[in-house]
């Protein structure tokens, strides 16, 4: 099947991105480490409390070892502070200019090039993090997923959460037309939400009235969600649900976004003559 | 029938602004103030097909700003612009594959990636089917001499090179009107020269509609046929570029080299002839002729009664100066 000719213009904008973000191999071998820092780090934390808890916690170790895991493969997928200081670059010193003056919605254009940076830094990292932990020592190894079943639903999630998070992170890109600096907007976001999104505490782990208000936001389905189908913590038809509700979200946010996009190009100066 | 089409076109941005020093910047953290700066203000006027318009004003008279409202970006607070029948900033999409657009002090093609890889995005993103690809490229290749150019990275590339590749990028999907912003800024004579040629090139063979800022006026002398010029928002002159040397260049200059002699003293000459001398020395003098007021062949009848002339050379004011002499006569 050949892609209408229309979106055939963002994925050629999406290709050239990923070709540009995959030359950083010596940023992903730094990322890499880091980030098996912090996985053992917070398995070690989580490994104490556990071992002094006294009543039963609502996700297994074993659980939450493959979850950190996957939180760290797949950073680039989750994490809001993932930023492009090129678009940023563009709209503060006016070389938005030329994107403006080409055919195609700039939302289009911008959605596949952040997309593709994420991709590309996702693909870089996620196997080397991934095929380590699967070999660990017992207490920190990474599981495989229950059944074939749960690692396909897993993948359509996790696929599915990138597209709700960038379509979230869109909207740090539109406010600095208004604000000319990406810090405050980036500010509140991470704060907000990687904090909802179970980034800081895993959404089960924590008390069920801010689980309630954890749900009434987009950020747990681009993280939390996906990670919790592949340990098997979400079964079969609650993991359907979730798919759907990741599109209604998906659904939402784009719209919005373009909306909001609209009317900031309404009113857009461009900076520097 | 004008392919571009403005009428009382007003544009005014809003600058906070204010005074130097921590005070002033605390108290611009509780009420900050504002200055309305008119950019454009009521500007006017057609272009014809297959036209070269040298769009020209010293920085801050609101040129960029009109190619920014003719190229779609931006919307003018009053005003209408039609251009090949479509509204720019309401049409915009469906306009803007219509125009090509290079703006010399910024970048579309990708910094780390090879040029050519930039120009396939383009084609796909100006959907330019193959073939036609094909040939505007070769074409472009040929004239701007790129060849050795494509396989490169962009930030290897010199400022000449790259400025050839970003024009090359602009017509790869054969645009009607091209809109040039400072295309030859920080360029070297070379470069400048070939960048010129290449405008009359496509002007000449593709029918192109050229509309050029610029500060070089040498540009202007080497392309426009025509000029529109605006100071502080306003167009103050719209006209041949022949009628404006008739009009404004009356003086030439006009430069003797003749044999000295004791009894000759050259410092009695300007009285003698009436005119102003620039430069006076022995054996050669340089004087002022306004034509409006004196006949030319009179002064040089005049010159050679006094003097035993070796040389004369007459020169045309240069574009230049009458431009100045026009940005000074309006005060800008």
């Amino acid at each position: 099947m050949r892609p209408p000719r229309n979106l055939k213009r963002y994925l050629s904008v999406f290709r050239i991105r990923l070709a540009y973000s995959l030359q950083y191999r010596t940023a992903a071998l730094a990322g890499i480490a880091t980030q098996f820092f912090w996985g053992f780090l917070l398995i070690m934390v989580y490994s104490a409390f556990y071992s002094s808890s006294t009543s039963q916690p609502p996700m297994s170790l074993p659980q939450l070892v493959t979850y950190i895991w996957l939180q760290q493969a797949f950073l680039a997928f989750i994490m809001l502070w993932f930023r492009d200081e090129e678009l940023f670059g563009l709209i503060t010193t006016g070389n938005i200019a030329y994107e403006l003056c080409r055919p195609g919605e700039l939302y289009g254009f911008w959605y596949a090039k952040l997309l593709a940076q994420r991709i590309a830094s996702a693909l870089l990292k996620c196997l080397p993090i991934m095929g380590t932990a699967f070999f660990l020592p017992k207490s920190y190894q990474m599981m495989l997923p229950p059944d074939v079943l749960s690692a396909g639903l897993f993948i359509i999630s996790l696929l599915l959460g990138l597209l709700v998070l960038v379509g979230i992170s869109m909207f740090i890109y539109i406010s600095v037309f208004y604000t000319m600096s990406p810090y405050g907007s980036l500010l509140l976001f991470n704060v907000i939400g990687e904090f909802l999104a179970g980034m800081i505490i895993p959404v089960p782990l924590m008390p069920d009235w801010l689980q309630d208000i954890v749900y009434l936001f987009p950020f747990s389905w681009t993280a939390d969600f996906p990670f919790r189908v592949y340990s098997g913590h979400f079964h079969h038809t609650e993991a359907a649900v979730g798919i759907m509700l990741q599109l209604i979200w998906l659904t939402v946010l784009v719209t919005l976004g373009r909306l909001a996009m609209k009317q900031a190009l309404r009113r857009v100066v461009i900076q520097g003559g | 029938m004008p392919v571009i089409e403005l009428h009382h076109i007003s544009k005014s941005f809003k600058v906070a602004t204010r005074s130097s020093g921590l005070a002033n910047a605390f108290k611009a953290l509780f009420s900050r103030e504002y200055t309305t700066v008119q950019a454009l203000d009521d500007i006017s006027f057609t272009i014809e097909p297959g036209e070269i318009v040298g769009y020209i004003g010293p920085n801050g008279a609101g040129k960029s700003t009109t190619i920014k409202i003719m190229s779609g970006i931006l919307v003018p607070d009053r005003g209408q612009c039609r251009i090949m029948g479509y509204t720019p900033w309401r049409d915009r999409a469906t306009y803007v594959r219509h125009i090509g657009v290079v703006f010399g002090q910024r970048s579309q093609l990708w910094w780390d990636v090879p040029v050519i890889d930039s120009f396939e995005l383009l084609r796909d993103i100006y959907k330019v089917p193959l073939p036609e690809y094909r040939r505007s490229l070769d074409q472009l290749t040929e004239t701007l001499e790129l060849s050795c150019l494509l396989r490169t990275p962009v930030r290897q590339l010199s400022l000449g090179q790259r400025m050839r590749c970003e024009i090359a990028a602009s017509l790869l999907h054969n645009p009607d009107i091209l809109f040039l912003d400072e295309p030859t800024i920080g360029l070297d004579a070379v470069s400048k020269k070939a960048v010129r040629q290449f405008i009359r090139t496509i002007n000449q063979e593709r029918g192109v509609t050229v509309i050029l800022t610029t500060h070089d006026m040498q540009d202007i002398e080497a392309l426009a046929d025509r000029i529109i010029m605006i100071g502080k928002g306003k167009l103050l002159i719209d006209g041949k570029l022949g009628e404006l040397r008739s009009r404004f260049g009356s003086q030439k200059t006009v430069t003797i080299d003749y044999r000295t002699r004791q009894d000759q003293a050259a410092d009695a000459l300007p009285d003698i002839l009436g005119t102003e001398a620039v430069h006076l020395a022995d054996g050669r003098a340089v004087i002022l002729v306004d034509t409006d007021r004196t006949n030319i062949s009179e002064v040089l009848g005049k010159v050679t009664d006094h003097l035993e002339v070796l040389d004369v050379t007459i020169t045309s004011q240069p574009i230049e100066e009458i431009v100045l002499n026009l940005y000074k006569e309006h005060q800008l």
